[in-house]
């Protein structure tokens, strides 16, 4: 058994995947042929990236006459996401960036 | 989690920077001198000035932000808003720098508050975790071939 960090870094590292679940994310619910539309590969591919992302628990499915709506489930990165800590990390990473450009800075 | 609903999260960071802070002030109010290390910004320090700051990774692309203190060289505070259509990437929080002078440079302090601890830690890290996130994630990729 496959631990859950594994699943969703399997899961993520495919760019057009990541790019699914990122729309997605940014635009709330949407229809295969949505997505389909906006993605650069086939239907048929566009459903089989949603079913790996369902099976991670990253998307949900609702069937709504013969469309099928997906939507992602942000509480699936929970094991990925410390809020606090990466806020840090943001933090830490513009404090490199800044005592960087401090050194280029003219007194 | 156990927190109450109306406990709010900061987070911390602080470093030593061997430079004066009249120095690291400019580096933190100067446009074009923000833009360098933080984002593209229209930032005066000016109580009440508002302001966004932009980066294409954001909720609609931009942070709104209002100055809240500005005190020459020792203390600067802004809101740091992010509004989205969608709940989950509302972000309400105050962003103060505090610079001390110390005999090696200053120690440079950033603290972040105001996170509503009963919004789940996977949406709030959601917003800004995305960029880091996955940049850390293609390193790991880069590696791990």
């Amino acid at each position: 058994m496959p631990n859950a960090h594994d699943v969703l870094f399997r899961t993520l590292s495919d760019p057009t995947r990541r790019a699914l679940f990122e729309r997605l994310c940014r635009d709330g619910e949407q229809t295969v042929g949505a997505l389909t539309a906006r993605a650069k590969v086939s239907q048929p591919a566009v459903s089989k990236h949603l079913g790996v992302l369902k099976q991670a628990g990253l998307v949900r499915d609702r069937h709504e006459g013969r469309q099928t709506h997906y939507s992602a489930q942000l509480g699936a990165l929970a094991p990925l996401l410390d809020w606090t800590s990466q806020m840090a990390g943001f933090w830490q990473n513009r404090f490199d960036q800044l005592e960087d450009l401090l050194k280029r800075m003219d007194q | 989690m156990s927190n109450s609903a109306t406990e709010t999260l900061s987070v911390v960071v602080e470093r030593e920077v061997p430079f004066p802070p009249e120095k690291i002030w400019r580096a933190l109010t100067q446009p074009h001198l923000i833009e360098e290390w933080l984002m593209k910004n229209d930032f005066k320090p000016v109580v009440d000035h508002r302001f966004k700051y932009r980066a294409d990774y954001l909720p609609n692309g931009a942070l709104d932000c209002e100055v809240l203190a500005v005190e020459p060289n020792r203390k600067l505070s802004y809101t740091w808003n992010s509004t989205s259509d969608t709940a989950a990437f509302e972000l309400k929080s105050v962003v103060t720098w505090t610079l001390t002078p110390t005999s090696a440079g200053t120690h440079l302090r950033m603290e972040q508050s105001g996170f509503r601890a009963d919004q789940p830690q996977a949406y709030q890290g959601a917003k800004f975790g995305w960029p880091q996130f996955f940049a850390k994630l293609e390193l790991v990729l880069a590696r791990a071939d």
